[in-house]
């Protein structure tokens, strides 16, 4: 019962809100090009449906593709840094540099390498540097969060330093680099977006593209629709990793 | 003998002098308690028996060698991702016995800790406890010459506590292993050790030791004897008097 309230309260919120917006844009007036009404987004929505559906799909399958990738890249990364302090000195600077530069200013170089006749790798690759950070630090951290006493255990038994790594610092470290997933999963969409307008043509065809394309012609409601489905599609994502998070949380602790 | 400490100091950057001059040895087969107010460096010394720690001046000597040292801290400190019998058989998987043996080994030593049917069971699945028996078990495990208890009993209630206490002395029957550990409770030190060692802070030393005439392991109602209240007392008064030096 209290869970039903909990979903009813925010769709009751937000069916007040559509409903405020239809009446002043009805009652006062105001063209479509700049506020159309929720009906007529609606409307484009059900018709463009097939297209959105598709252009969801490609900003999705390149935020995962960066997932994966900024996950490979990062872990591996974080994991050389825990071998060798030289080496963790030598790339936080770096690290800490790249992650404060705004990507959207990186972007026009990483179009020109990444080819201009592939835009597609261009996204992935500028989606690929947001979601790189909060793995990586999450990963850093986790490498180095394992308990004290634990680890002084390992030291009276006499564990190597591979042992140490395999056995207590990697499984120490699983908490942090979930939660870094998540964060990086959520970053990864708003990199691709990010990418597919700085690309700004048709070579990536995300939605991103499809706002950017209904702009253009002030098809203010199918831009409205995209948005609404870039929404939806990211907070799905969101509420499938923290799902995900939960449980293998719960696998980690055994409860 | 089993370890000792000759001359001991330990100095830490910043802070000064912690630890020494001390001279502690402890026996084969010997209890002894280590009582003192928090801060004296009673955590120091068995890390520099343990051989985690390096002295800064002084000699240490281990009969007890790598493998032959156990350590139980104030927390359970156990893996949570890994079962209980992992967690048990983790010092002679690290030590390089095969996974079987071991595993065998750790649900023996469960069993001898009074634990049997929670092999697979996590730590957070475990009472306060029963993770302070896993981790007992897994200081057992590698039959340890010389046992390290790091206030091992500070996070339990009152009559967990004493029963984990007989069950320690129950053990210690079984196998004797040295053991030296740490504690802020006078009772609890009088009850189960053959020698309470009673240090005072800043820095560090010991500041008397009152040996307890009764043999080991306790009889029952020990703690009403007059044996028991009198070498209390003389623990009591050797902690107070130490403090007043060292305020």
């Amino acid at each position: 019962m209290k869970s039903l309230t909990a979903i009813a309260i925010p769709l009751v919120f937000i069916a007040l809100l559509l409903a405020i917006w239809e009446t002043v844009c009805r009652l006062t007036g105001v063209p479509a090009y700049l506020l159309p009404p929720p009906s007529q987004i609606g409307v484009s929505l059900a018709e463009g449906w097939p297209l959105l559906l598709s252009s969801a799909w490609n900003t999705l399958f390149t935020a995962l593709t960066a997932l994966v990738v900024a996950s490979l890249l990062a872990s591996s990364l974080a994991l050389l840094t825990a071998l060798s302090p030289v080496i963790e000195r030598a790339v936080q600077p770096v690290a800490v540099t790249l992650q404060v530069t705004p990507v959207i200013a990186v972007a026009p170089l990483v179009i020109i390498w990444a080819g201009l006749d592939h835009p597609e790798r261009a996204v992935v690759v500028l989606a690929t540097i947001v979601a790189f950070f909060p793995i990586f630090s999450g990963a850093v951290t986790g490498l180095k969060a394992s308990d004290p006493d634990l680890e002084r255990l390992f030291d009276l038994y006499g564990a190597s330093r591979l042992q140490k790594l395999l056995r207590l610092r990697l499984p120490s470290a699983v908490p942090f680099l979930l939660e870094g997933h998540k964060v990086a999963a959520g970053l990864a969409v708003i990199g691709a977006v990010i990418g597919e307008f700085v690309a700004g043509s048709g070579g990536a065809q995300g939605l991103a593209w499809r706002i950017l394309e209904a702009g253009n012609r002030l098809q203010t409601a199918r831009m409205f629709a995209a948005l609404f489905v870039l929404a939806v599609m990211a907070a799905l994502l969101h509420a499938l990793l923290q799902m995900a998070e939960r449980r293998a949380l719960v696998w980690w602790r055994g409860r | 003998m089993t370890a000792s400490l000759t001359n001991v100091e330990v100095d830490y950057r910043g802070r000064g002098r912690v630890l020494g001059p001390v001279d502690l040895a402890i026996g084969e087969g010997e209890i002894i308690a280590l009582v003192g107010p928090s801060g004296c460096g009673k955590s120091t010394a068995m890390r520099l028996l343990a051989g985690l720690e390096q002295p800064t001046r002084g000699v240490i000597q281990r009969q007890a060698g790598r493998g032959e040292t156990s350590l139980v801290f104030q927390a359970a400190t156990l893996a949570p991702w890994m079962s209980a019998a992992a967690n048990v058989a983790l010092p002679l998987e690290l030590s390089g016995l095969d996974r079987r043996t071991a595993r065998a080994r750790a649900s023996e030593a469960l069993a001898r800790v009074g634990l049997t049917g929670v092999d697979a069971s996590r730590p957070a699945q475990l009472s306060g406890g029963m993770a302070m028996r896993v981790s007992l078990a897994r200081a057992l495990v590698t039959r340890p010459r010389l046992l390290l208890l790091d206030e091992p009993f500070a996070a339990l209630d009152e009559i967990t506590r004493r029963t984990l206490a007989d069950d320690v002395l129950a053990l210690w029957a079984e196998l004797k292993p040295a053991i030296l550990f740490v504690t802020h409770n006078v009772e609890e030190a009088v009850y189960m050790a053959s020698r309470v060692v009673v240090m005072t802070s800043g820095p560090g030393v010991i500041a008397g030791e009152v040996a307890i005439e009764a043999p080991l392991p306790r009889p029952a109602g020990f703690r009403a004897t007059e044996t028991f209240r009198a070498a209390a007392e003389t623990v009591s008064a050797l902690l107070a008097r130490g403090m007043e030096r060292a305020a």
